[in-house]
């Protein structure tokens, strides 16, 4: 399991206070405890206060400070194509852009930036319709992701498919088609893709967000989800992160693995 | 028509760990394959596996005369035998404590930490040190071995979940590699690498005994854990990726098969016997071994000719 660190992200106050400020402290802090808590990538988002003309700036700063802090690669995370050259021009190791849609003019845009910078990239199983009601228009779209990024080349185990989560208290018929879409977009290609979820999103605005998260995190993992969005601040959700991996044998049991599993 | 193969590779993340031990021109090193045992096409394999040979620090009691007669008359003589091992082309000599052993001689660590300074004289070789095997008697005389062959990288052992703090501080003290040893148990050698790495003593200084079968006497065990421990350290898991022990003698020279000399029906006693062991050491190489650890010279002669065939790179 594959968990990107949510919290650089100017939606939370502390995060967009420090973009204000130009305050790397709390970008730090955030950085150095996801690392130390088992994160894998850092995702980074300026949020959506910054002005889009001052989007690549604050990404770029983002950027340097999260990996003056932490070793690991980021996960570059806007909706502004300029924000996110920005941030793999500065970016060291092997990035993630998160994400292009299914539209073909922003898969024009994304794939061959994919390229350029040789980084992993999220693709989302919706377009300009918005997204689909159920698992087949999803695996639609992820198939058009799918033959889009092989076309530019990309290897397809850089590909993350996100079937997209949405809020349980408002999509609740969404949640089987998003687990029928992990398990099936195994099949569209050889080698396969890999899948991510925003896992956060499955418990907007509910009470017991912690429990939602975790729950569907052991569910989703069960279907084969190879990577999350997630909250890694939560001691417990990478608990269980790693205890499923053990179950789903994807590493060797030891009786430290709570530990190997943040170490890794 | 020409009909072409193209031949399937796997990509494997990791790799394992390469071990040096020993100081000088006959130091030696292990591991470092990214790739499983001799699929040469497929990954860099720096180092070939080695073949040690034991021997006691007394007269062993209990050989039978097909082994002690290889040694012509050595055997009595701790630092005389290693030399021979030697000059038979040994890579490494495993000198065993065994008159520390507390229902036998009873050594104290001072007399072994003696014996074990002699046969290190006497070498050029890397020494690998074996305790009695008495988890409390060794946690007592290996830190004091280690201590007297300060600086000369020796590979020591057997380091168990019970005394691995002792041995391990004595290792990382002395400047020494260590055996961590576990029962047939792949998640135990795990867990046993991590304690020891949580000591501070670097992965590169450790060495995974998983526990063996011979021939005939649970060998497929053995075979499907060092199997996996390889694959697991070619995935990327760095608490599995040292390189691996296997004490091939100590079992096979046990068996009935090496023993018993008056079974015609078996064939020849001294074909069988030496046979045992190489067919042992070499199944277990090929399950992903690296130190070999054998008693008879002929044993030691066959493997290493083994050794070097399959180091020969493949023709596609």
């Amino acid at each position: 399991m594959i968990l990107i660190g949510e919290r650089i992200n100017g939606m939370f106050k502390d995060i967009r206070e420090a973009i204000v400020n130009r305050d790397p402290e709390p970008v730090k802090r955030h950085a150095v405890l996801q690392t130390q808590n088992g994160a894998r990538y850092l995702d980074i988002n300026t949020g959506p206060t910054v002005a889009a003309e001052d989007q690549p700036a604050v990404m770029e700063w983002l950027v340097r400070v999260a990996q003056e802090a932490s070793p690991l690669p980021c996960c570059i995370d806007s909706t502004n194509p300029d924000a996110i050259e920005a941030g793999l021009r500065v970016h060291r190791g092997k990035a993630m852009i998160n994400s292009t849609t299914a539209d073909q003019w922003k898969m024009d845009i994304y794939f061959p930036m994919a390229v350029k910078y040789g980084a992993a990239i999220i693709g989302l199983a919706m377009n300009e319709k918005g997204v689909p009601k159920d698992a087949h228009d999803r695996l639609a779209l992820a198939m058009e992701l799918v033959a889009n990024a092989d076309a530019h080349g990309i290897p397809l185990d850089d590909l993350y498919i996100d079937p997209l989560v949405l809020p349980v208290n408002v999509g609740q018929d969404h949640g089987p088609e998003v687990l029928e879409v992990i398990r099936q977009v195994k099949l569209l290609a050889t080698p396969a893709p890999k899948t991510v979820v925003g896992l956060s999103n499955i418990s907007q605005r509910c009470p017991n967000r912690p429990l939602i998260n975790r729950t569907f995190l052991a569910m989703a993992m069960a279907c084969g989800l190879d990577a999350a969005i997630a909250d890694v601040e939560d001691d417990e959700l990478v608990d269980i992160a790693a205890t499923a991996n053990i179950i789903l044998n994807k590493e060797i049991y030891c009786d430290s693995y709570l530990k190997t599993f943040r170490q890794r | 028509m020409v009909m072409t193969v193209a031949i399937a590779k796997e990509r494997w993340a990791g790799k394992c760990i390469e071990v040096t031990l020993g100081t000088g021109p006959k130091q030696v090193k292990i591991g470092g394959e990214a790739t499983l045992p001799f699929l040469h096409f497929e990954g860099e394999i720096p180092n070939p596996p080695v073949v040690a040979l034991e021997i006691f620090d007394q007269a062993p009691q209990e050989w039978p005369e097909l082994l002690t007669e290889a040694y012509e008359g050595a055997t009595g003589d701790p630092a005389a035998w290693a030399r021979k091992c030697e000059e038979l082309g040994a890579d490494l000599v495993a000198l065993r404590l065994t008159r520390t052993h507390p229902d036998g001689e009873n050594a104290s660590p001072e007399e072994a930490a003696r014996v074990a300074a002699k046969v290190a004289e006497a070498v050029e070789v890397p020494l690998i040190v074996l305790g009695c095997g008495v988890e409390e008697k060794d946690a007592a005389v290996l830190p004091e071995v280690a201590s007297a062959l300060s600086g000369k990288n020796c590979l020591f052992g057997l380091a168990t979940q019970e005394n691995y703090k002792s041995v391990v501080a004595g290792c990382i003290a002395n400047g020494h590699a260590v055996i961590a040893s576990t029962p047939l148990d792949i998640n135990l050698a795990k867990q046993l690498n991590i304690l020891i790495t949580e000591m501070n003593l670097e992965p590169n200084r450790i060495v995974i005994d998983p526990s063996i079968g011979a021939l005939g006497y649970g060998i497929e065990y053995a075979y499907s854990i060092i199997e996996r421990v390889r694959t697991g350290a070619l995935m990327g898991d760095k608490m599995l990726a040292m390189p691996v022990i296997l004490l091939v003698g100590q079992e096979v020279w046990k068996t009935k098969e090496a023993k018993i000399t008056d079974a015609p029906e078996w064939g020849d006693h001294r074909k069988r016997a030496i046979l045992w062991e190489v067919t042992t050491a070499v199944s277990l190489l090929h399950a992903g071994g690296h130190i070999a650890v054998v008693r008879h010279p002929e044993s030691l002669r066959y493997v290493k000719e083994h050794i070097a065939e399959m180091m020969q790179p493949q023709k596609y």
